[in-house]
This record gives C-alpha cells, structure tokens and sequence, in this order.
C-alpha cells in the first residue's frame, strides 16, 4: 500500500467522523472561510472604534472633565467674591457703628452743654428776680419801719400834748426815741 | 413516535455553508459563523453609531453605556500598561467587545423549528477564532516589543537580579511561557463557551428526552431544567469573565513588550 493511498483512506475516515459527529472545530475546510469573515469584521469594527467611536465618547468625556474643572474654579470663584463681599459689608457696618456711636456721643454732649447753658442763664434771670425781690422787700421794710417811727412820733407827741398841755418838739421826741430803743 | 427530539450536542457548532463565495482558490463562503460574526459587529456598530451620534455634556442612556464600556476599559489598559498603553486602547477595547458580544449572542436561544442555518452559533466557541484573536496579540506584542526594544526584547526571558547559575533553567520556562501564551489565551476562550454551551445543550437534551418518555418522567424533567437555568446565569457570567481574562491577558502581554528592557 503506497503512502498517498493511506493518506487519503485516513482523509476519507477523518470526514467519516465529522459526519458522524466528530469535532466541528477541527473540520480544517472551514478555517479559511472562519478567519477571512474574523478579519473582515474584526478589521471593520477596530477602524471605526479607533477612528471614530473612541474619540467621539472620549472627547465627551474630556470635555465633561474640563467642564467640571471650569465650573468647579468658577464656583471657587465665586466663593472668594461673596467672601469679599461680606468683609466689605462687615467692614462697612462696623464703621456704621462706629460713626452712629461718635454722632451720639457728639450729640449728647451738645444737648448737655446745652442744658448746662439753659440752666446757667435760667439761674442768673433767677437770681435777678430774686435779688429784685430781696432789694423790693428790705425796701418796704426800710418804708415800714419809718412810718411805724413817724406813727410812733406822732402817738408820743399826742400823748406829751395831752399829758403837758405842750407840744414837744421833734428834737426831743426823736431823743426820747432813741433813747428807749436804746 | 413524539415529535420530540434531542439533537446531537455537537450540532450547535456545526459550520452551515450559506452562501458559495472564494477568493481565488480560497474558500472564504458566507456561512452561520461568518453570518454570527456579521450580527455581533452589526450590532456593535449600530449600537456605538447611536451613542456617539449626538456626544454631549449630559449623556443619555446609550451614551452613559457606551462611556462605561470605555472607562472600563480604558482604567483597565491604563493600570496594567500604564500611560503608554493609550496606543493599545482602541485594539484592547475592540478586541473586549468582540468577543463579549460573540460570547453573549451565543447565549440567545434558538426558537424551535429554525433550519440549522438559522441556528444561534457562538463565533468564539470555534478554537481557529481565538486562535487567531490570540496570535493577534501575540504577533503585536512580539513585533512592537523588538521596534520598542530592539534585542532588548530578550531581556523578556532573564529577569534580571537573579545568580547566574540559575539562567540555564530560568530562561527556557520564560521561553516556553512565552511560546505557550497564545495556546492558553486561545484555549482558554474557546474551551470555556464550547464547554459552556455543551453543558446547556446536555441539560436542554434531558428536558426534551424526559418530557419526550412522557408520565412520571415529563415531571422529574423539572430538575434538568433548573439545571439548564441556572447553567445559563451562570454561562452569562462566564461570557463576560472570558471576554475580561482576554482583554487583561492581553494587556499584561503588551505590557511585556512595552517594558520589557526594564526588565
């Protein structure tokens, strides 16, 4: 029996036994047909990925990150900004405060110098009119007591006339006088 | 005679000729695989066509998706390969998608009374497919490693910081690691969906034989149904977990090449 012949009995009996249910992957006919359509549709989809879809989903996600980093800056930013912004305000109440504290201050003390003033110039029209009083009064005094001395005069030169039959005269009515009220 | 019958685990990896076509002398016919492989891309493309169609500040739903898909993989290049793993991306991202849609199509059931051709075929389940997704890798990681590192390359196989007298028995395993890489990827994959499916395919076959014997025998044909339930939660799982093995084998081997004078 000649080499080929064998071979080709043992072809024949290996494709007896894929028919018969031997491994359909070790049927050696279909190979080229299998890695020609592998190539062509794993060649297809590797040129669109690399070309095309892979960019496209990793652009959007380059372009989500840097997004995220602007908007995440401009909030930082805007944090500084209203941090700014209330120190300013703080600042400014606090000065507010300080102003309304020193116009009080000024304002209460114009009002008391004020009053002090009133008061001073009230005292002295007081005074006046006290004085005014005072003088009125030691006035009418002085008046008074004259008159009770002329009515004093009178009562005792009546009396001497009547007890003499004499008039006296003033001189010595004013010595008798000042002799009792001595 | 009942009409129901289980049909031969194997038939689910049958090639069915559709359409003739060569290419001089090479056979390169349209048939179910060619036509899975054509539905898994199809999809993919229409997919990431309407999540990129209008990109945008706030994604909606397919974009959010697709984004996902791309930070998965992207962190995924990044940690293993590092900054410069960036050139990597777009094959490691295709190559992850690939295969994980070709190994979650698989697992669409077939509606009862299809022609064969019209079968669900899982592309990946056939050992040439990963084979040569494996040498892709392979032969990238091989070409990129010598125009990076010139002979420096070699240093692949002796780490440095080691006695000498351990070269002689160090080097050829790094040698015969390396040579056996593109195997273990490639047998990896296909041996998990092929498995995978067999496993489903024998539960499937008991339920149809049990309610096929009828009585006491249609009820206890509950339990390999269950079985065929959870097998396929479990098949899902498994088609992610293989297409991510893939995906992050694949970098380690690229990170090889990228750094391998470091070595």
């Amino acid at each position: 029996m000649s080499l080929s012949a064998v071979i080709v009995a043992a072809a024949a009996a290996a494709e007896d036994a894929a028919e018969a249910g031997g491994l359909p992957q070790l049927d050696m006919s279909t190979w080229p047909s299998q890695l020609f359509w592998l190539a062509v549709t794993f060649g297809i989809l590797y040129w669109l990925m690399a070309g095309r879809f892979l960019p496209a989903i990793g652009g959007a996600i380059e372009e989500r990150r840097d997004r995220i980093a602007d908007d995440l800056d401009q909030a930082s930013d805007f944090k500084r900004q209203a941090d700014e912004a209330e120190d300013a305000y703080n600042q400014s109440l606090a000065d507010a405060k300080a102003k309304a504290q020193s116009i009080a201050a000024d304002t209460r003390a114009e009002v008391d110098a004020e009053i002090a003033e009133m008061q001073v110039e009230t005292d002295a029209k007081l005074q006046e009119k006290l004085d005014a009083a005072e003088a009125r009064i030691a006035e009418m005094k002085e008046e008074a007591t004259a008159k009770v001395d002329e009515a004093a005069a009178d009562a005792t030169r009546a009396i001497v006339e009547r007890l003499i039959d004499e008039a006296p005269t003033d001189d010595a009515v004013a010595r008798a006088m000042t002799n009792i009220a001595r | 005679m009942n009409t129901f019958r289980a049909a031969s685990p194997m038939e689910q990896f049958e090639i069915v000729r559709l359409v003739d076509l060569s290419l001089g002398s090479i056979d390169i016919s349209l048939t179910n695989s060619a036509l899975w492989m054509l539905i898994c891309t199809g999809a993919i493309i229409i997919f990431f066509a309407a999540a990129t169609r209008r990109a945008a500040i706030i994604p909606n739903r397919l974009q959010s998706t697709a984004e996902v898909l791309y930070e998965f993989v992207s962190d995924l290049v990044r940690d293993t390969i590092g900054a410069e793993g960036r050139r990597f991306f777009p094959y490691v991202f295709t190559l992850f998608l690939w295969i994980l849609i070709a190994n979650l199509f698989g697992l669409i059931p077939t509606l009862p009374g299809l022609p064969h051709a019209a079968h669900t075929f899982t592309t990946t389940s056939h050992l040439v497919v990963t084979l040569a997704l494996a040498m892709l890798t392979i032969t990238i990681v091989i070409v990129y490693g010598f125009w990076k590192n010139g002979l420096g390359f070699f240093k692949l196989f002796a780490p440095s910081g080691l006695p000498f007298y351990m070269y002689p028995l160090l080097v050829p395993i790094e040698v015969v690691s390396f040579l056996s890489r593109p195997l273990s990827l490639a047998i990896r994959l296909f041996a998990n969906m092929f498995a995978g499916h067999i496993i489903l395919k024998l539960f499937a076959g008991f339920v149809v034989s049990l309610i096929g014997a009828g009585g006491v025998f249609a009820a206890v044909g509950i339990l390999p149904f269950l079985g065929a339930t959870a097998v396929t939660a479990l098949e899902f799982l498994v088609a992610f977990l293989q297409a991510y093995v893939f995906a992050i084998l694949t970098c380690i081997y690229l990170n090889d090449a990228v750094h391998a004078a470091d070595h």
